[in-house]
């Protein structure tokens, strides 16, 4: 095999693997992207049941309620301009506080509540997810 | 006064390291040879000061000076004393501290080992060294000084978080760093090479040590962190694609490359301009890592304190390091001569594949983790990319890596034949397709995916260790050569990594129950009963401990006792999981909120084979380790063959 054709394998080689790895980021980014919204952009956008997106603001002060067998907790999360209920089953995070920012990733159920499958923990108690602050700043409500 | 004292040797440091990046290199262009001995000089001064710096840090800590704002907003007088000490790494500007000291000793490991190296090429590493460390000294100086005092001084601190009140995180971050910056002393091989305008078999033998070693270290890091997330982050996941996960995930894959390809480069004198390529790739994917840890672009459960000040530096340092290092690149590169010839099906050949399809997973890791950011900054859309993603396109492009992961080390250097190497795995290769079938019919019930991945580890398993058992037949049970059993013991941790992946993440199930003392449950053929809750209280904690016995059979089994801490200091709680291990799975329980009136949630899993993911984590770093003490390997070490360097290295590194 002379160099010119092995160079030639090697380039149509490397163009299959990277066309095939291009192919699965594609169809992988299209399915798994996961949106994030405030409580505002879920109330102007007609967000289907079933689609999973993450929503967050901060945790509703006095909203906190747990179920009977203690596994279920519902609480509302606000922009401080629209409001959303939530409902998750599970352990929560140990960070999960009222009045303190929160990122839930799961879906709408059909009677409006948000189930979340996932409440994102911090390490840092001061830290504000940049979406929440971002969300905070566009209802116009945030201060440093 | 020692704080002022080390605050004083980082910025002596700091000129010191001015100097160790710029004369030598002119002493290296002009052929000065006492400019260029500066640059040993410089790298060990450098590197008392550090050491003096970072001593002075310590000191702080472990008295609880709290007249420094660092001890003040981390530490605490009631905190054991592992974790004073391991506060002072616990936060941005002692970690960037920990950093610049690494960067120092490993310049200064250079300069006392690096006599057998060409003059004018020590000195230039010395120097690209020394001028990654002014970047990261001058960043601890003007924007994260660790030694800032505050006036008047506190009674006392604000504690270190939580949850890094740990002993698995204590090292985590030493052994991390250990990787991230072992690749900035390949890295400026890389440039010096780029400067010299040569590359030969003498140059990888110097790389190559250092890949390995910092690779082990990375390896040992990313398997701690993963280690401490499984137990304490309380829901028996253990890799969650954070961002800040796949920031120490990519430099891994670039380094496992880097180590391959360095192998070509040392025996057939081939692949140069791709290795130095990959040299500086692994050293900024580290920074990168850095930069998106430290600036909080990304929305991850690590992310420290917001600055954008600090995360524009990083930035402006990583395009510096990264532009120029291409740029140089794209300049010198083609005079790099490719040297030995070979065959698509050979040896070189199965490398570059590797190489190939790491790279390729290392650019899928890094797409997923940016393109939330690109997606804000073109349409300001928030997204995230989850798990999801990466298992959708990491997981298959996984396959053909580790098919070929066993053939490999089958094909001969230059030319080899593909269906012979084949034959010779197919007991490997049967036993993988039974472990295959077996998993999917008596686990899963149905073909999946999860059965598909079991047969892979069987096959890596069995790949590597049917390799190096037909060589010790071949050679007369004569122990080969270390390198190359590092290098069966590390294939072969792949495959137990990938057993424990597959165990944990597949087949595990989960309980969750609300109990009262005395009630019971059932939970794979164990009566899991809760004996009591009780309150205690530790150093600077109380807690309510769960006392979960667990029978079969009516023989008692074994006591889990999960608990609650509740941190006094900043009022914040830790779940404190309990995990009964047989080496073969685990039982995991943790205990949610709750009280005597309406009961204790309590959580239970069952993870089969989930040890064996930090197992094959620590053999992957022993294979490295093992392959380390190889004589051939060993840094100065003299060579044998036609392109042996005749002069006889000073000190050995041992």
């Amino acid at each position: 095999m002379t160099p010119k054709r092995k160079r030639l394998w090697l380039v149509v080689g490397s163009l299959a693997v990277l066309g095939f790895a291009a192919t699965l980021v594609l169809t992988a980014l299209n399915d798994n992207i996961v949106f994030f919204y405030s409580p505002t952009q879920m109330a102007e956008k007609q967000i289907p049941p079933e689609r999973r997106f993450r929503m967050g603001g901060l945790v509703e002060a006095g909203s906190v309620k747990k179920s009977a067998d203690g596994q279920e907790t519902r609480f509302r999360v606000t922009d401080t301009n629209k409001t959303v209920d939530v409902a998750y089953r599970g352990l929560l995070p140990d960070l999960f506080r009222e009045g303190q920012g929160v990122v839930a990733e799961g879906s709408l159920g059909a009677d409006g509540v948000f189930v979340a499958r996932e409440i994102l923990a911090k390490h840092d108690e001061n830290y504000m997810p940049p979406e929440v602050a971002k969300a905070l700043k566009d209802a116009g409500q945030w201060r440093k | 006064m020692i704080p002022e004292l080390g605050h004083f040797a980082l910025i002596l440091a700091l000129a010191v390291a001015l100097v160790q990046g710029t004369l030598p290199l002119l002493g290296a262009a002009r052929g000065d040879i006492r400019l260029m001995d500066l640059g040993r000089t410089a790298a060990l001064t450098q590197a008392l000061l550090v050491i003096v710096a970072f001593g002075a840090l310590t000191q702080a800590y472990v008295t609880s000076d709290f007249s420094v704002a660092n001890v003040v907003a981390n530490s605490h007088s009631a905190k054991p004393m592992l974790y004073k000490i391991s506060g002072v790494w616990g936060n941005h500007e002692g970690s960037m501290l920990l950093w610049a000291l690494i960067l120092a000793l490993f310049g200064a490991a250079v300069a006392l080992f690096g006599a057998g190296l060409p003059d004018t090429l020590r000195s230039r590493v010395l120097a690209i060294q020394a001028l990654i460390g002014v970047g990261f000294l001058a960043f601890l100086l003007f924007t994260s000084n660790p030694f800032e005092r505050v006036a008047p001084a506190p009674l006392d601190g604000n504690g270190l978080n939580p949850l890094l009140q740990d002993p698995g995180l204590a090292f985590h971050p030493p052994l991390l760093y250990l990787g991230y910056v072992g690749f900035s002393v390949t890295y400026a091989f890389a440039i010096a090479a780029l400067l010299e305008g040569r590359v030969d078999a003498a140059w990888a033998r110097w790389v190559r040590p250092w890949t390995l070693a910092a690779w082990c270290f990375l390896t040992l890091g990313i398997g701690l962190g993963s280690w401490w997330a499984y137990y304490i982050l309380g829901w028996g996941g253990f890799w969650f694609w954070d961002p800040v996960e796949n920031a120490s995930l990519m430099p891994w894959l670039a380094g496992t490359a880097l180590l391959h390809s360095a192998i070509v480069v040392e025996k057939r004198d081939a692949l140069k301009s791709w290795t130095v390529l990959l040299a500086i790739l692994a050293f900024s994917l580290s920074l990168l890592g850095t930069f998106l840890v430290r600036s909080g672009v990304l929305t991850s459960v690590h992310a420290f304190a917001q600055d954008p000040a600090r995360g524009m530096f990083i930035l402006g340092f990583l395009l510096f390091v990264t532009g120029g290092g291409l740029a140089l690149y794209a300049w010198r590169a083609p005079q790099l001569q490719g040297g030995g010839l070979f065959q698509p099906i050979s040896r070189e050949g199965a490398l570059i594949l590797n190489n190939l399809l790491l790279c390729t997973l290392a650019a899928t890791v890094l797409l997923g983790t940016l393109y939330p950011l690109f997606l804000d900054l073109l349409t300001g859309n928030k997204v995230s990319v989850g798990p999801p993603f990466f298992n959708a396109t990491f997981v298959p492009i996984c396959a053909p890596l580790f098919a070929a992961l066993c053939v490999g080390p089958y094909l001969g250097w230059k030319r080899a034949e593909l269906w012979p190497a084949l034959l010779r795995l197919r007991v490997a290769f049967i036993a993988a397709v039974i472990a295959a079938i077996v998993a999917a019919t008596a686990i899963d019930g149905r073909a999946t995916l999860a059965a598909l991945a079991f047969g892979f580890g069987v096959w890596l398993i069995l790949g590597s260790l049917s390799e190096f058992g037909q060589r010790l037949v071949r050679t007369g049970f004569r122990l080969p050569p270390r390198a190359s059993l590092g290098m069966t013991i590390a294939h072969a941790a792949m495959g137990v990594v990938v057993l424990g992946a597959v165990g944990t993440g597949a087949w595990n199930s989960e309980l969750m129950q609300t109990m009262k003392p005395g009630d019971r449950a059932s939970f794979h053929g164990f009566d899991v009963k809760l004996e009591r809750v009780e309150s205690l209280n530790g150093p600077n904690y109380v807690a309510e401990r769960a006392t979960l016995l667990l029978s079969a059979g009516g023989k008692s089994y074994t006591v889990l006792q999960p608990e609650r801490r509740l941190f006094t200091v900043q009022r914040r709680q830790v779940a404190e999981t309990a995990i009964h291990t047989n080496l073969l799975r685990d039982l995991y329980a943790t205990l949610g909120e709750g009280d005597a009136g309406n009961g204790w949630v309590i959580r239970l899993y069952y993870n089969p084979l989930a040890p064996w993911i930090w197992l094959g984590a620590a053999l992957a770093a022993l294979g490295g380790f093992v392959s380390l003490s190889d004589r051939r390997l060993r840094i100065g070490a003299p060579q044998g063959g036609k392109r042996a360097r005749t002069r006889p290295a000073v000190q050995a590194a041992e």
